[in-house]
């Protein structure tokens, strides 16, 4: 009976085996020679101004939060617009439910001052 | 489009909206009127979405929405039990989140959508009304557990809750994607008949299987895949810890009903073989573990673990006698549990966690009434008759020996016996210990509302005794016209 | 020619690089939600590959969906991590053990 499970117990093995290989091999096989040219940042040929690992504010994040958020329901417009003819009525009042329920969201961020940058 | 579509979802429908409005006019409401309007509308609106779901509720399945959704007795008596006890959560949390700040608008809206996710979850007759209720509930969750944003341990708790929870959601997703691979279908009712259909190797199927089930479990605490569940319940706030370790098991129960039982039903030999490992190995670590606790909410969460690898065993039996019993065990699970952290909330107050075992000492001296509460409600979770835990135990044990399994039901009554052990406990600290002089006691001091449901739910776990057999017929006649 | 478990493998190569990146990992918290959007692309390709081979349009809906969830979740990541950014001043894996037992 538990032999059938062999052949999972294999793939877990391979999957896993195949997930730490490739990136010790990553690791070990790509070649390692340094110098300062490369390792200086790349800015239009001029000399680094600064350190290119700079910090972004925190702010960005936020917004980026609320960006990506709103962005992806985008994505359910799309077929909607295009199948509009054959769902009728009832597709169309259902993405407006929907969008109110965005808006409610949308209404919520703004009053909290997730929007203000200062 | 017909209306019955729209009743079969009418109280998500509801719910869902309420929670908006809630949470716009919470921003619009002066300060002093807020948490009033907040908790009553909440309520009212929890109210409303069990009374819809009673009202429109069907013996057989009714299917809605092109059958991404379903309506029959089983998701009607859940989803009665999820508006329920998110209702107790809400009274019995409210001292508590209070004193620190978390009880606002945020708080309710949260809590609703995760009852409109838990609600989805149990009506799914489609993996992605099943997957999308799944992550509703699970948002709402990790933030809930994160709602406290100055404790390191909830944020600490929260990263952890959401790192394990999305890499559960994802292991299950992969394997639906497989079981989609195999049947070409993605509705839950179809996927029994076609998956054994499928010629070939049985490989891909057995690892879709176990994908699944391994997300299931993930979900729901169980052994090997349960180290979230102590950090969790220990991290977060108490009113958020309640929550979660409630109304959510209704639902894992009603997925791994639907997915399984119903979904997979043509591969029960696989799983229960599967499931039977689990639910023992769930009993004895946490059964075991639990011993070693110095902080109740800890205690509670291995005391979880265990539960679940209880109510594994009913599902494990595959059939209708088994289902049925492992449903009234997470009812009586729910109610029992909802009881026990309403006790630890009513003894909070503001600086005070009433969170360790030592703090216990004594309660029965300075606060009689509540060590009494906390007693029946101890000797519920350990089993010990009459109280309504017992029955919950002897009827899936029942289950089991009918099952032809009676030494799994040994193994389940040892171990539960090793179990009693730390629910006493609390018992022997309360009563026999001296009282806590080296900091200060605790205090019970519960709203009006929710010292009143507290006795009500003390005192249900014996006085329900007469009665609680009508709750196993109900539930056996639900499951019966799913198979 | 590209067959449907040329899909499967890279799928499963995918998820299994994620899980492992979720658990290897024990520098960056920012790393392991990366992984975890890994995790769900993974499933993706596996819903688009069956979707296409099935000639079924239902795997490819699916997808929408696990897309726009995955933004959520995306987004309550981020948002725990910044609150625990602030709590701790640290996003280092191994900082992750207050709670214990």
């Amino acid at each position: 009976m538990l032999a059938n499970y062999l052949p999972v117990l294999l793939f877990l093995i391979v999957a896993s085996g195949l997930g730490v290989v490739l990136l010790v091999a990553g690791k070990l096989l790509s070649p390692h020679r340094p110098n300062e040219q490369k390792l200086s940042p790349y800015e239009c040929g001029f000399e680094a101004f600064e350190d290119n690992r700079m910090k972004f504010d925190v702010r960005y994040y936020l917004v980026a939060i609320l960006f990506i958020i709103f962005d992806l329901e985008i994505a359910f417009l799309f077929p909607w617009a295009v199948a509009l003819d054959d769902i009728g009525i009832f597709g169309f009042l259902a993405m407006m439910i929907f969008l109110l329920v965005l808006v409610a969201g949308f209404i919520y961020e703004w009053m909290k001052g997730a929007l203000e940058w200062e | 489009m017909t209306n019955q579509d729209i009743l079969v979802v009418l109280p998500e429908i509801v719910i869902a909206l309420m929670a908006c409005f809630i949470l716009v006019l919470d921003l619009y409401l002066p300060a002093t009127k807020k948490k009033k309007f907040g908790y009553g509308l909440s309520l009212v609106t929890l109210m409303v979405g069990a009374g819809l779901s009673i009202v429109y509720s069907e013996p057989a399945p009714v299917y809605g929405l092109n059958g991404l959704v379903l309506m029959d007795s089983l998701s009607a008596i859940l989803k009665v039990g999820i508006c329920i006890s998110t209702g107790f959560v809400l009274v019995y949390s409210r001292g508590y989140a209070d004193a620190r700040g978390l009880w606002k608008g945020e708080f309710f809206a949260l809590a609703l959508f995760g009852v409109v996710g838990m609600m989805v979850m149990t009506a799914s007759n489609h993996l992605l009304s099943l997957y999308v209720g799944l992550e509703l509930l699970a948002l709402c969750l990790y933030t809930m557990v994160a709602l406290r944003i100055d404790s390191t341990a909830a944020s600490e708790a929260a990263m952890k809750y959401f790192v394990l929870g999305a890499l559960a959601s994802g292991i299950l997703l992969y394997g639906m994607s497989l079981l989609y691979g195999l049947t070409g279908t993605l509705y839950i009712n179809e996927l029994s008949a076609s998956i054994v259909r499928h010629d070939g190797s049985t490989l891909p199927r057995t690892m879709a299987l176990i994908l699944v089930l391994v997300g299931l479990l993930f979900k729901i605490g169980a052994v090997p895949f349960h180290m979230w569940v102590p950090d969790v319940y220990e991290g977060s706030p108490t009113s958020s810890t309640v929550y979660l370790a409630t109304a959510p098991k209704l639902a894992g129960f009603a997925i791994i009903l639907r997915l399984l039982a119903d979904g997979l039903g043509s591969l029960a030999t696989e799983w229960q073989g599967m499931l039977l490992v689990v639910s023992i190995i769930s009993l004895a670590l946490g059964n075991i573990i639990a011993i070693a606790q110095s902080n109740i909410k800890r205690m509670l969460a291995y005391s979880a673990i265990a539960h679940v690898g209880f109510f594994l065993l009913g599902i494990l039996t595959g059939e209708v006698s088994g289902y049925a019993s492992a449903m009234a065990y997470i009812l009586i699970y729910a109610v029992v549990t909802l009881g026990a952290f309403g006790v630890i909330l009513a003894l909070s107050s503001k600086g005070v966690e009433a969170d360790l075992i030592e703090d216990y000492s004594g309660l029965n001296q300075s606060h009689p009434w509540a060590a009494f509460i906390m007693l029946l409600l101890m000797f519920s979770l350990a089993g010990i008759p009459p109280t309504i835990g017992f029955y919950a135990k002897l009827s899936v044990l029942q289950a089991v020996v009918n099952a032809g399994m009676t030494w799994v039901a040994v193994v389940a009554v040892v171990l539960s016996v090793i179990g009693a052990f730390y629910y006493l406990r609390i018992v022997k600290v309360m009563y026999f210990d001296d009282l806590a002089t080296s900091h200060p006691g605790l205090q019970f001091r519960p709203k009006q509302d929710a010292r009143i449901l507290l006795t009500i739910n003390g005192l249900a776990v014996v006085v329900l005794m007469p009665w609680i057999g009508k709750l196993t017929t109900l539930c056996e006649g639900a499951i019966e016209v799913l198979f | 020619m590209i067959t449907l478990s040329h899909y499967l493998v890279l799928g499963a190569i995918l998820f299994a690089l994620s899980v492992v990146g979720i658990f290897l990992n024990r520098k960056n918290l920012v790393i392991i939600l990366m992984a975890i959007e890994l995790l769900l692309l993974a499933v993706n390709m596996n819903f688009i590959a069956f979707s296409y081979y099935l000639d079924d349009l239902a795997g490819q809906v699916f997808v929408f969906f696990i897309l726009t969830v995955a933004a959520a979740e995306a987004a309550i990541g981020l948002a725990i991590l910044i609150v625990l950014f602030r709590n701790r001043r640290s996003i280092n894996v191994q900082d992750l053990d207050q709670l214990s037992g």
